[in-house]
């Protein structure tokens, strides 16, 4: 089980988490088309590498933070609020 | 059955005391193999106590039915699963004899010596390579008949279905060093790493600390005796025996299977340990030739732990084939016992070995040149498997080093919370063991940042020369859990499947009970010399957890879900409430007779216990734009005292739930959830907030389990809340539908009024700090006893508001039923800037191709088409029914339906199929509600 390392509360079992998905940046809702939107809801990068993800501290502080996570090392970096 | 205080003899090849026996000779017990008595010491293995009285076949082998005697004498041992009593699969030669134990062989219909099943070994042909894959498959038809047939060969114990369950428990651990494996290297390693500050946990698969020690010479047991002590007297150390690490997962998350403990059938240890020491020394590996199977021919570790672990003779007449100092110890501990040593064949100066004779027992050994030997016991000592599992789940595959004839790990690319010492890193004598775990040991502690420790130069043991012996000219086992031999992987390669992770697969070579540990190698070997590549470059197959068998028991524990109560739930449980599992929520499901609560709300006045609806307190200047964001509908202009109706989308535009929200003060609102719904909307709330709009000021605070909340519903309920006594005034002009007010009710501060309606009856949906809810509750329905004051539940409301049309999130709609379908036309509002879901649902309503969701009445009124019947159009599925009841209140069936468009206009006929495959007619009522469609009710 992954040690997720909030920046809240420290480092804390993974099953304190919910996976909020890879970070993304919402397309404007009025000038978006079908394509663009979509790529946003449905198409993740999923890398081999370094990825940057959102997390949520249910079991915790819940509060959403952005990590840096090697994808196939499960190494964390650069934890930060998530905005 | 009592343990009798007597030396009393335990069979005829039970040997005079022998130095590092640990059985008590004292004490002698008795105990059942296939009905019979048998005498063992304490301290006897189920196998080494019969193996004692001379026994030799402990089971039928998995395909063939070929008889197995002892192979490791370990707990991998192949031939040695048991049932003892109502537990299957125990391995014989790990669990301990105690008294009265009732022990019988698995699958040997019809008996362990006559085998009609050992047909099968002349019937090879139809279980060859990937049988499972190719044979009584075909015609299908007759799968009954071979399932038949097949079940009585199924090599397993008899599970019995009333057995009493036993208890196990978990729990979880931090120490600083876990050690797995208790050899010299390990007890070396754990005191080393506990000196230095660390604690440390120790964990022995064996019954005894020691590893090889246990079965060696006068100087390892003088060693073993040291090291026991040692571990025993340094503080820090908690030992764990009959105990195995399994897994160890991301971040050194370990898991352990504890299995002696006094009152607990196994526990699960989920172990956090900062550095992980791998040393489980090495397992021996069988050598493959015809006859490698028959019972007699053995590892010379298992024939020196019978001598010296259990002072078993493990035969009479030997021959040894030898290829390193274990073969060289086991010819010597043969001989002191006086077996007969009739010929050592050295393939360190080319002796070879062609193939094994005898069927239920050895009879000869045959060399090259045809020269034959006859015997009862051959004993090999061919090579070598590092058990490099837990080194594998850390991320390391370790490498064939031809030289060694095994699999070498490289600590270099270990990760830094795992280290691995001794017999597994390479070879030495007993103290180059002890001093490379003491080196490791000190660097794991080092690691784990316990203080006092100094950085350690890691030494490196020597991987001295060992030849590559594998088969020989002759096929044998190689699987001996799975019965595949060699023939079966050369085929498998013929076949194609010349890659191991291919062959393992289909022929399910090292896939059986020993996980691996004794085939691995061998399997990679011969898929090598089939494929004429090298054993390097064929590779190995990849090591997954569990390293050794778990029971689902272990894996399981106990059951400590957690379930929630209302405040009322003490009153639900006296008045016989049927329980509905709702999530975590335990409710009441009705109280006897839902018809009649439902027929108590629309006559009179009904009370249901609404606690688990999900409530959100939300303060602050910019709610409304969080409103407006969540809800596809508008809450710019809601006034204090005002309630709304809102649906939330997905960005999908999915409806994720709907409720009401109403507006306590000017910066204060109540929102309602649905009670499933509770927690995803509170993340959701909170992620729109802290990762869209920070700057927002809103501050959320759940209270759904701050209040009780009850719904009062029906013609009299203002009448019922009134005679509670409150300050709020009731008076409808004062307190119309859709507002909330807040006051003391029956003397309870605090409380939250709002009128609203999923009922379809006038209605009050009361929240009261939760302390006093069953207080409340007890006196609304003494106080309205005369008003029919009833108490009902979730089916009473289920069909209540399907009589009213009200749809259920979840239940009507979904994970494809956008806003539209689910008729929210009214509700969605595209001119707003934005909310979630606008962008599908503007999309949505321009293809306007979707379902919709309408009232549906069966032509005939009795009827009540299952929720899932399919609505059909042209022979094509063109719909589904979502609810459907009898409704008490219109005697007739009533239901609600998503359809095709080209069905949603009312009044058109559907074709509704039943489960039975009848069909019958419906027709799309006027609008979604079966009764009061105007609502008049509610507002009065």
């Amino acid at each position: 089980m992954m040690i997720v390392p909030c920046p809240w509360c420290g480092p804390r079992n993974v099953s304190e988490f919910r996976f909020a998905g890879e970070t993304r940046v919402r397309p404007d809702p009025d000038t978006a088309t079908p394509e663009q939107w979509r790529r946003y809801l449905y198409v993740h990068s999923n890398p081999a590498g370094w990825t940057r993800e959102s997390w949520y501290h249910g079991a915790g502080c819940r509060r959403y933070f952005s990590v840096e996570r090697h994808t196939t090392s499960h190494e964390i970096r650069t934890v930060g609020a998530d905005q | 059955m009592s343990m009798h205080k007597s030396a009393g003899d335990t069979g005829r090849m039970r040997l005079a005391p022998q130095p590092g026996e640990v059985i008590d000779r004292d004490h002698t017990i008795s105990f059942g193999w296939n009905g019979s008595q048998y005498p063992a010491h304490p301290g006897d293995t189920i196998i080494s106590a019969l193996a004692a009285a001379g026994e030799r076949v402990f089971s039928r082998s998995y395909k063939y039915h070929r008889p197995r005697g002892v192979l490791t004498a370990s707990y991998l041992d192949p031939g040695c699963t048991v049932q003892v009593g109502d537990e299957p699969n125990v391995r014989g030669a790990h669990r301990l004899v105690e008294a009265g134990m009732d022990v019988r062989s698995q699958n040997t219909w019809p008996s362990l010596r006559f085998d009609v099943k050992a047909v099968n070994g002349l019937a090879g042909r139809f279980l060859s390579a990937g049988f499972y894959y190719k044979t009584f498959i075909k015609p299908e038809r007759l799968w009954p008949a071979y399932e038949k047939v097949l079940r009585r060969f199924v090599h397993a114990g008899e599970v019995f279905p009333d057995t009493p369950r036993g208890y196990y428990d978990k729990r979880f651990a931090h120490p600083d060093v876990l050690v797995a494996g208790a050899g010299p290297a390990g007890m070396a390693a754990a005191v080393a790493a506990a000196r230095a500050g660390a604690e440390v946990m120790l964990v022995e698969e064996e019954h005894h600390l020691g590893g090889h020690l246990r079965w060696g010479d006068k100087a390892d047991l003088a060693l073993l005796a040291e090291l026991t002590g040692l571990v025993a007297n340094t503080p820090g150390i908690e030992v764990l025996t009959d105990s195995v690490v399994i897994g160890r997962y991301d971040d050194n998350w370990v898991g352990v299977v504890q299995r002696n403990l006094p009152n607990v059938t196994e526990r699960l240890i989920k172990a956090r340990a900062k550095t992980l020491v791998v040393a489980p020394g090495l397992v021996e590996r069988p050598y493959v030739f015809e006859g490698n199977d028959i019972p007699g021919v053995m590892l010379a570790t298992a024939a020196r732990r019978l001598i010296n672990l259990y002072a078993v003779k493990p035969g009479q007449r030997a021959v040894v084939f030898t290829a390193n100092t274990e073969g060289d110890a086991a010819v010597a501990d043969l001989e002191r016992v006086g077996v007969d040593v009739v010929r050592v064949e050295d393939a360190r100066r080319g002796g070879r070995l062609i193939r094994a004779h005898g069927r239920t027992n050895l009879r000869a050994v045959e060399f090259a040149c045809s020269s034959r030997v006859d015997c009862d016991l051959l004993v090999t000592a061919t090579g070598w498997t590092a058990p490099t599992s837990l080194l594998n789940m850390s991320g390391h595959d370790a490498a064939y080093a031809p030289g060694a004839a095994r699999f070498l790990p490289d600590q270099s690319r270990l990760p830094p919370g795992v280290l691995a010492a001794g017999g597994i890193t390479g070879d030495g004598r007993s103290d180059q063991l002890v001093a490379h775990g003491d080196a490791v040991g000190q660097e794991a502690a080092r690691r784990a940042g316990a203080s006092g420790a100094d950085t350690a130069l890691l030494p490196a043991l020597a991987v001295p020369e060992h030849p590559q012996l594998f088969r020989a000219h002759t096929h044998g086992m190689v699987d001996f859990s799975e019965d595949v031999s060699s023939k079966d992987l050369h085929a498998a390669v013929k076949e194609g499947y010349d890659s191991v992770e291919l062959a393992k697969r289909y022929t399910t070579a090292t896939m059986g009970a020993a996980q691996g540990k004794l085939e691995t190698v061998n399997t990679v070997a011969i898929v090598a010399e089939a494929s004429g590549r090298t054993v390097a470059a064929t590779g190995s197959t990849t090591w997954r957890p569990p390293y050794a068998p778990v029971t689902l028991g272990a894996l399981a524990g106990r059951s400590l879900e957690p379930v929630r109560h209302s405040p009322m739930q003490a009153w639900h449980d006296a008045h016989r409430a049927v329980p509905l599992v709702a999530g975590q929520w335990i409710r009441p499901e009705h109280y006897g007779d839902p018809d009649a609560e439902v027929r108590a709300v629309r006559s009179g006045v009904g009370i249901i216990d609404v606690t688990p609806i999900g409530k959100l307190d939300l303060r602050g200047p910019d709610v409304p734009k969080l409103l407006n964001l969540l809800y596809v509908n508008k809450w710019s202009k809601l006034d204090v005292g005002r309630v709304r109706y809102g649906v939330m989308c997905a960005e999908d535009g999915v409806v994720l739930d709907d409720g009401v929200t109403g507006r306590l003060g000017a910066e204060h609102y109540l929102m309602s959830t649905t009670s499933s719904g509770a927690a995803t909307v509170w993340e959701w709330v909170e992620n729109w907030l802290q990762t869209e709009h920070p700057d927002w000021q809103v501050h959320v605070t759940p209270v759904t389990t701050a209040y009780a909340s009850i719904n009062v519903a029906g013609p009299r309920s203002r009448e019922l809340i009134g005679r509670l006594g409150t300050d709020i005034d009731l008076d409808p002009e004062a307190f119309p539908y859709l507002h909330v007010r807040t006051g003391t009710v029956l003397g309870v501060a605090g409380c939250v009024l709002w009128r609203i309606g999923f009922t379809g009856e006038l209605s009050y949906e009361l929240h009261v700090p939760a302390g006093h809810g069953l207080h409340v509750w007890e006196r609304l329905l003494t106080d309205g006893a005369d008003l029919g004051a009833t108490a009902f539940g979730v089916e009473g409301q289920r069909i209540l508001r399907l009589e009213k049309g009200h749809f259920i999130v979840g239940q009507d709609t979904d994970g494809l039923t956008q806003a539209y379908t689910a008729g929210l036309d009214w509700a969605v509002k595209l001119d707003k800037v934005d909310f979630a879901g606008k962008t599908e649902l503007k999309w949505q309503r321009e293809r306007a191709n979707h379902p919709r969701l309408v009232g549906v009445q069966p032509v005939d009124v009795e009827v009540v088409p299952p929720e899932a019947s399919q609505i059909l159009l042209g022979g094509q599925i063109a719909g589904r029914i979502t609810s459907s009841r009898m409704s008490p209140t219109l005697g007739r069936a009533i239901c609600l339906a998503q359809v095709d468009p080209r069905l949603a206009r009312p009044g058109t006929r559907l074709r509704v199929r039943l489960p039975d495959g009848t069909d019958i007619a419906a027709e799309v009522t006027e609008h979604q509600a079966h009764f009061d469609p105007e609502g008049a009710r509610q507002r009065v």
